[in-house]
């Protein structure tokens, strides 16, 4: 039974029906109702005006959980980990339609955005970060993964690290192979040591719970419908102020269980 | 960091199918690189294909699994008793505390790619590909944990070329925070239209069989490979030639998505954290296998940093001129390489390179050099700005515990 901890230093929050951190809280606390709207990606201001022409949606939704969770941090040396179910849909489903054309004309632009690590890629040029930055893969439980990684880099390095999980829906043919729901992500800013920002203590380890619920219903269907939402149980207790401690998603029998407790 | 054992290493490429076809390609200098014929690609350009990949048989249990990026990795998985090496592990250590961490960035995107030239009048797929076993990069880390019967921790990385080298970054730190005893690392890249067309718009594929830090460098050979590593705590005796992972350094360029910074700043940054996270000086260093891809902007930048940290004092070579650049498996096949260098005393040349380009003062190796090696580090830098770089060294190395 090995254990993983770190602090909790900022959130960012970002979907159907919730443009921040302090709505999603709201909504998950039950002092807002939650209502499905369409999510509203802001531009990435932060971008050079070429660069910010060529991105889609996972570049504007990534850059906007970062950005948030990691408000008045220096991200210049703010090591990141960027996790998501799949890469840029809409682009792999043009890329994927001009290859099945006589010409084949592929967009330069195009390919250099279908790399997994393409969100990953601007942010280092929107937020100048030069430290590491990894980017993960794991189907449902690509934010359980990425909570791990980050957890361990936190453990191994001693430094804050800043852990951006998103999910992107895909387009044409491929919606019917990988249902998504609207683009949607959580960003957690995570540190070896407390400090004012605390918001809570996380710690992980490798043994069954029982499942997560934010303890309402369409809310617990809006976390089960993406991998990037996973920690809306635990996001839960953070906004209501209560220790909680439950399963994340996993794959092929491993078990992983985390547990919160707010920093009074 | 805490070094950790690679208990055992295997590599299939178009050098050939595990380590002794390997070490025999690179000891004679020749390459793997042939003129393209591959599936209905009309391109001028010469390829790394791995022989027998279209005739490899998945098991019957993992048929939903098939595609060219599984049989390959499932194929190399048999070279060298490499997966005999990781179920011994799994027993020893039980299955939930071996983890799988493996680097991709096209998976079985091949697959797909064929099923959208058959779409019905909707749109819709006729035979649609497989999201969840073939399409996804984590496909790959679940097939190989699922023929390995695995139950760590898994996932796939996926920063483009520098995949197959961060994993080795993950699972030390996972096994130094105890969470898991042992890891399976990797990656996996196999021949696909989108990067063969997709290298060719950025006018970035060579006419001819790459040519890495040549005068006369044209661009880049695109290969396919899988590479696997066995990574455990070291024993307290290991033979004298046992290969250890000694560092592992990482750095973001911020600079541009496609184009490494002009001086290779974030090259210099993680070769400089490889060798802090492993207590060495550059003058430690016996060989430098670089990323090396052969396009005019990659060596330029790499070369520069390489002149900055090593000078002329440390012999290197990039192995792409042989393997081609297999993309988000280079990381572990060159790994694994540079761990048969160690083992061998082999500094592997660069077939098909024969004049260093002049703006770079250093001692690049263009034929195989037999020489007694104790540390060797291995390069490798993708799109997005995301570098790593692993420092290797022989468990007898003079002067280092």
């Amino acid at each position: 039974m090995s254990k993983l901890s770190a602090y909790l230093d900022g959130v960012g929050a970002l979907g159907p029906g919730f443009d921040n951190w302090p709505q999603l809280a709201a909504q998950l606390s039950g002092e807002a109702p939650w209502q499905a709207a369409p999510t509203q990606l802001p531009a990435p201001q932060a971008l050079p005006p070429a660069e910010r022409r060529r991105v889609g949606k996972p570049v504007r939704l990534a850059l906007a959980l970062g950005f948030e969770a990691a408000t008045g941090v220096d991200t210049t040396t703010l090591a990141t980990v960027f996790t998501a179910s799949g890469g840029d849909g809409d682009n792999m489903h043009a890329l994927c339609t001009t290859l099945a054309e006589p010409e084949r004309l592929v967009s330069p632009t195009r390919f250099t955005n279908s790399v997994h690590n393409g969100p990953a890629g601007y942010w280092g040029i929107a937020a100048r970060a030069q430290a590491p930055c990894n980017v993960l893969s794991a189907f449902d439980a690509g934010f359980t993964m990425g909570l791990l990684e980050t957890l361990g880099q936190v453990h191994g390095e001693q430094r804050a690290v800043l852990l951006i999980a998103y999910d992107t829906p895909y387009p044409g043919p491929l919606a019917r192979l990988r249902p998504l729901p609207d683009a949607c992500g959580v960003a957690l800013l995570l540190s070896p040591e407390r400090s004012e920002r605390s918001l809570a203590r996380i710690e992980l380890d490798t043994a069954a719970a029982p499942a997560g619920s934010t303890g309402q219903a369409e809310l617990d269907a809006l976390a089960n419908s993406a991998p990037a939402l996973t920690a809306l149980p635990l996001l839960a207790a953070l906004a209501k102020g209560q220790p909680a401690r439950c399963a994340l998603r996993t794959l092929n029998g491993f078990e992983l269980a985390v547990e919160l407790q707010p920093c009074a | 960091m805490q070094a950790l054992h690679l208990s055992c290493f295997t590599a299939t490429s178009c050098l050939g199918a595990g380590l002794g076809a390997t070490l025999d390609t690179l000891s004679t200098n020749r390459s793997g690189l042939a003129r393209c014929t591959f599936e209905t690609v009309e391109l001028s350009t010469h390829i790394g294909e791995v022989a027998g990949v279209d005739d490899y048989r998945l098991p019957a249990e993992l048929a939903d699994y098939n595609c060219r990026n599984n049989r390959l990795a499932l194929m190399a998985l048999e070279q060298d008793g490499f997966a005999e090496a990781v179920r011994r592990a799994a027993q020893r250590y039980g299955a939930a505390r071996v983890g799988v961490f493996l680097g991709t960035s096209t998976a079985g995107i091949l697959e797909t790619e064929q099923a959208y030239r058959k779409l019905d009048s909707s749109g819709a797929f006729v035979d649609p590909p497989n999201y969840q076993t073939r399409h996804t990069p984590y496909a790959l880390t679940d097939v190989v944990s699922r023929t390995l019967g695995l139950a760590g921790p898994a996932f796939a990385v996926s920063t483009a070329c520098s995949s197959g080298a961060k994993v080795f970054a993950s699972a030390a730190r996972l096994i130094d925070a105890g969470v898991i005893d042992a890891a399976v690392v990797g990656g996996v890249d196999s021949l696909c239209l989108t990067t063969l067309y997709g290298f060719n718009s950025l006018e970035l594929v060579s006419p001819e069989p790459c040519r890495p830090y040549d005068a006369a460098r044209r661009g880049i050979s695109i290969g396919e490979a899988a590479a696997f590593a066995l990574l455990e705590r070291p024993a307290d005796t290991l033979p004298g030639d046992a290969v250890l992972l000694a560092g592992v350094g990482e750095s973001s360029d911020a600079y541009h998505m496609s184009s490494p910074h002009p001086e290779g700043r974030g090259a210099e940054a993680a070769m400089q954290a490889a060798l802090s996270s492993a207590g060495l000086a550059a003058r430690d260093v016996d060989y430098l296998n670089l990323h090396g891809t052969a396009t005019p902007s990659n060596d330029a930048a790499e070369g520069q940093a390489a002149m900055r940290l090593f000078g002329r004092d440390v012999p290197m070579s990039s192995t792409k001129g042989a393997t081609g650049h297999t993309l988000g498996a280079a990381g572990a096949l060159e790994i694994v390489i540079a761990a048969l260098a160690l083992q061998n005393g082999l500094i592997p040349g660069s077939p098909g390179s024969h004049q260093l380009d002049p703006a770079l003062e250093l001692d690049y190796a263009f034929a195989p050099r037999r020489q007694a090696l104790g540390v060797v580090m291995s390069n490798s830098f993708g799109f997005g700005g995301s570098n790593a770089s692993v420092v290797l060294r022989r468990a007898d190395a003079k002067g280092h515990a």
